[in-house]
């Protein structure tokens, strides 16, 4: 083995031989890229084309409404149009946009050399292509949804929307969701566990902190969505009635489930580009950013704050009032972290000597338009204006304050600041001034008079008015400047053309910033840094031109490739002390593949041809399967040197390695999927009319076999983990346990219940048996594939697996005792309720 | 609100400008002054006595935006794909109406919201607030026209192809011409 603590090599060798493992191949093999850099341009690539499609149908929508009486589209098409416009907008342009954002900065920032979970990211990255596909698909096969963004039911019952359009969405946007829970569990894991050493809490760069507190949000902010269109798509496809209000189910179910996703959904799109700002901002003014740890306090408290709001979505559905005020409250007291913030940047700004530069002319935006958009937001947070502005154009103004303000003009700021990193080059700046100029008036002109067309009383979505209302000059006047702001993006896509094309070539950090990012190579190295840096100060205020050339000559750590590994260096997430090596994977297929099987899913799906989707199904599970194979090189049970006389063990052998940390947050995002589906299930027996139903009984015996199984496969998971635990015997009971629990589950749902489309409550206890049965298969394959490793004898690599397991069995069984237990808690209610 | 919002927004742009191009200007004030007068002290007592506003708003136009509470009427107006019928249940000999509410002025009307179909939404935005009819529910909502008069209503949740045409018209009437409309003989 090289040692890799011998300081000083030299800089082109350390970089061939590091660029030899880390960098992608040509060809065919770019569809195997998992490297951070890669993975992250794509997304934001991607991001931008479905920005452009987005735009485009903004432009058909303000063509549409610039006279009364428009014969341009019929109601049909400007359904389609006004519905994938904002479905784009959110979920195939933002969300993306700033993952792949946070993907290519965030180990940058974090003085490391990927993410943690490389494979996991391009297969989220995969699966956000193809679902964002077939959504466009069915905008040109003219097929696209049109019950609005947020999909109300009935309008998107099978009864009132019969076509294929509403399973596009529902199947579709819950296909690109996997990326965004797949890249939140990457980015929380990275944060807390990849870092330079020495980078504690307390020294992380900023963004650092949006990141982590914006990817926990979207670990329990979209699991609600997902259930929300799973059990819509299980009404439109198999009739089970959540949502019909004839057999106990309520369309209030969905936006509840809706906007307990949605309204946490504006902050986790502007919190990141907060980020940028609280990055960005303090290096052009040549200061340290005021008020850090006020900051980071300002944003948690926000993100809980944002899961108390969405109520104010539902001001006219006939919310008690009590509840309306106790969330028209929570919705005004949400300005006061974004005043915190807002005024943490003015003090920067005071205290520092602010330049001015592209950026900061689209911070200066932010400012301007974003302040609107708040404070429009307070108004609409109250009640009695609520009653008045609701789902009128004041509100569509509002909403565009609030994201174009808050996520467009910092990711312009975001993009010409870190732009010269990604090509290397330096902008030409011919355009950037008109085209600011041309987003920022077209944008004013166009929201602007928006709110006077609300307040005079048209309705959002209405594809015609009457030329007597006098909504017509407003109108004429927004779509002008929808059409001047139009003109001023396709300027910002030339100016950005024109900089790969002929950008100055540049030295070492052109901004004078103090974040570790700009101490490497421009455009960046595959590998990031050849040697990990020590931070021993806040990692905004380091000096990263006398750090690049030491890192780039392999004198931090990790500091030379051994044994073809890519290796990272894991951290204790509090003090940020190296803890352990973390060895990635290399480029492979597994992802498309995986990313392929999946889509074959979603598409069995959406064409009805359910029979064939257990293939899919088993083709997945053996897909992730294969990922656990790892590298045959023997792994060292012992310490591994990782230079300046540091030795820490493997991560395969770490007491907290990532992927254990990984498990239990796709765990945290589950269980609140599963508690979501509890709750809403009650929800429906507190609100919906037509409760509660006929009596239905299974037998309670099944059930606590069913609980006895979930329970066995929990002791026998432990029995295998524990430390020289009874591997085989543990995993067979595992195995075993859930075999039982699964076919008792899956028995009584099928066999046993009355059929699930007579009424919710029926169709709730299915479901929630599914679920049971679901995880119990997932647990029965972790149990076998611990199993068969264990008669492989490959007992070095399977204590983590086994740890992992143990979690799973552990949750499944949790999961099944609380299916059991609503059963019988639904009976009662029942029993209550005058049977 | 308005002139509220505009001293706020004036506030924070002015300071940005401020402090762009004025090098020392704000110098005088620590960082942590920055943020507690103006994250804290400045927006907590506006939001405060805002939303204390606004309770004692709401309280008031969830009586119809009138003091006189007991002689409320009631109107039944059921959403269908895509128009209004409008009943009075406490009326006997009363007509339905389709696309055309009839209501005294000067009395507070509650309307209560039903859906035969998908969720629409009540209202007209010269007499009060708008309330969701959500199939399965009735909500309810007053309004109140001071005077007799013609006022146009809209249908305020995406309810379809035909939501954009979804309108009708509210006429308030004296007590007489009221009495006579819902049996429908006044001369239109």
């Amino acid at each position: 083995m090289t040692d890799p603590t011998s300081p000083g090599h030299d800089p082109i060798a350390l970089h061939r031989a590091l660029d030899r493992l880390w960098a992608g191949k040509p060809g065919w093999g770019r569809l195997a890229a998992v490297n951070h850099n890669v993975v992250g341009v794509r997304f934001m690539l991607t991001a931008l084309v479905f920005f452009a499609i987005g735009g485009i149908l903004a432009m058909l929508i303000r063509t549409q409404l610039a006279s009364a009486n428009s014969v341009f589209m019929d109601a049909e098409t400007y359904g389609q149009v006004f519905t994938m416009h904002g479905t784009i907008m959110m979920f195939l342009f933002a969300i993306p946009f700033f993952e792949g954002m946070a993907i290519y900065l965030l180990p940058k920032l974090l003085g490391t050399r990927d993410l943690a979970f490389p494979r996991l990211g391009a297969y989220g990255y995969w699966c956000y292509l193809f679902g964002g596909m077939i959504l466009i698909g069915a905008l040109i096969g003219g097929v696209a949804p049109s019950g609005g963004w947020f999909m109300y039911t009935p309008l998107s019952s099978s009864v009132y929307s019969p076509g294929i359009n509403s399973d596009v969405w529902l199947l579709g946007i819950t296909f690109v969701e996997i990326s965004a829970l797949s890249a939140a569990v990457e980015i929380i894991v990275t944060i807390v566990k990849i870092r330079a050493a020495g980078m504690s809490l307390d020294r992380m760069p900023i963004f650092a902190w949006y990141m982590l507190v914006v990817a926990t949000m979207m670990l329990v902010g979209f699991p609600p969505l997902i259930l929300g269109s799973i059990l819509l798509e299980v009404e439109r496809a198999f009739d089970l009635p959540f949502f019909d209000p004839t057999r106990g189910g309520d369309p209030l179910l969905w936006q509840h489930l809706f906007w307990l996703f949605g309204h946490p959904e504006v902050y986790i799109i502007f919190l990141p580009a907060a980020g940028a700002i609280s990055t960005i901002l303090p290096v052009l003014s040549g200061t340290p950013l005021a008020g850090y740890r006020v900051i980071v306090a300002a944003i948690v408290s926000m993100a809980f704050l944002s899961f108390g709001l969405w109520v104010h979505h539902m001001y006219t559905g006939g919310i008690p009032h009590v509840a309306l005020s106790f969330f028209s409250a929570a919705s005004a007291l949400v300005a006061v972290p974004t005043a915190v913030q807002i005024f943490a940047w003015l003090a920067t700004m005071a205290h520092g000597r602010p330049r001015f530069s592209i950026p900061m002319l689209h911070i200066f935006g932010f400012f301007f338009v974003f302040v609107i958009g708040g404070l429009t937001g307070v108004m609409l947070a109250m009640v009695p204006f609520d009653w008045q502005a609701h789902d009128t154009h004041f509100v569509v103004a509002h909403l565009h304050y609030v994201l174009v303000g808050g996520f467009i003009f910092p990711m312009l700021a975001m993009a010409y600041y870190w732009l010269p990193h990604l090509t290397g080059k330096q902008p030409v700046q011919h355009l950037s001034n008109a085209a600011f100029w041309m987003i920022f008036i077209g944008f004013n002109v166009t929201f602007f008079f928006m709110h006077l067309t609300g307040l005079l009383g048209m309705p959002r979505r209405v594809f015609e008015y009457p030329t007597e209302f006098g909504w017509e000059t407003l109108n004429f006047i927004s779509s002008m400047g929808s059409f001047i702001m139009a003109m001023g993006f396709a300027l910002v896509a030339l100016d950005f053309i024109l900089l790969f094309k002929f950008g100055r070539p540049f030295r070492r950090n052109p901004w004078k910033a103090g974040t570790l990012e700009w101490a490497m190579p421009t455009p960046p190295p595959s590998y990031n840094f050849a040697s990990i840096p020590r931070v021993n100060k806040r990692a905004d205020l380091l000096d990263p031109d006398t750090l690049g050339p030491y890192l780039a000559s392999g004198r931090g750590y990790l500091g030379m490739p051994r044994n073809d590994r890519m290796e990272v260096l894991g951290v204790d997430p509090v003090t940020g002390e190296p803890d352990q090596v973390v060895m990635l994977p290399r480029q492979t297929y597994l992802p498309l593949w995986t990313a392929i099987a999946t889509g074959a899913f979603f598409l069995m799906m959406l064409f009805k041809l359910y029979w064939a989707t257990p293939l899919a199904l088993i083709s997945i599970i053996a897909c992730f399967w294969l990922w656990t194979r790892r590298d045959p090189l023997p792994v060292e049970n012992d310490l591994v040197p990782i230079g300046h006389g540091l030795s820490v063990p493997v991560h395969l052998h770490a007491s907290t390695p990532p992927s254990y940390l990984a498990m239990v947050l796709t765990l945290v995002a589950d269980a609140t999927l599963y508690i979501s589906l509890l709750f809403g299930c009650l929800f429906l027996w507190v609100s919906a009319p037509n409760w509660p139903p006929a009596g239905f009984v299974v037998d309670v015996k099944l059930l606590a076999l069913a609980v006895g199984g979930v329970i066995m496969s929990c002791v026998g998971g432990r029995l295998a983990a524990r430390p020289n635990g009874a591997v085989m015997v543990g995993s067979a009971l595992a195995l075993l346990g859930h075999l039982i629990s699964t076919g008792l589950f899956l028995a009584i749902a099928l066999l046993v219940l009355p059929a699930p489309s007579g009424h919710a409550a029926i169709a709730s206890v299915f479901v929630i048996f599914i679920y049971a049965a679901l995880h119990g298969t997932i647990g029965a394959v972790f149990a076998a594939h611990a199993l068969w490793t264990s008669l492989g004898n490959r007992k070095a690599i399977l204590s983590l697996d086994l740890r992992i397991g143990r979690l799973w069995h552990d949750y499944t069984a949790a999961a099944g005792i609380c299916a059991a237990a609503f059963y019988l808690a639904l009976q009662s209610l029942i029993g209550e309720g005058g049977l | 609100m308005l002139w509220g919002s505009v001293v706020l927004f004036t506030l924070v742009v002015g300071l940005f400008a401020a402090t762009l191009f004025h090098p020392r200007f704000g110098r005088g004030l620590s960082q942590s002054g920055w943020i507690v007068w103006g994250g804290l002290v400045l927006p907590l007592p506006v939001l405060t006595a805002l939303t204390f506003y606004a309770f004692s708003q709401g309280e008031f136009l969830l009586n119809g935006g009138s003091d006189k509470t007991e002689d409320v009427l009631e109107v039944r107006a059921v959403g269908s794909m895509w128009q209004w019928q409008f009943s009075y249940p406490s009326l006997p000999g009363s007509r339905t109406a389709t696309d055309l509410l009839h209501i005294p002025a000067g009395r507070t009307i509650e309307i209560i919201a039903e859906s035969e179909d998908v969720i629409h939404s009540f209202w007209v935005p010269r007499l009060g607030g708008k309330i969701d009819a959500v199939p399965g529910h009735a909500n309810r909502l007053r309004i109140h026209a001071d005077q007799p008069g013609r006022y146009g209503g809209v249908c305020s949740e995406y309810c379809g192809t035909g939501h954009a045409g979804m309108r009708f018209e509210v006429r308030a009437h004296t007590a007489d011409d009221f009495e006579k409309a819902i049996i429908g003989e006044l001369a239109r």
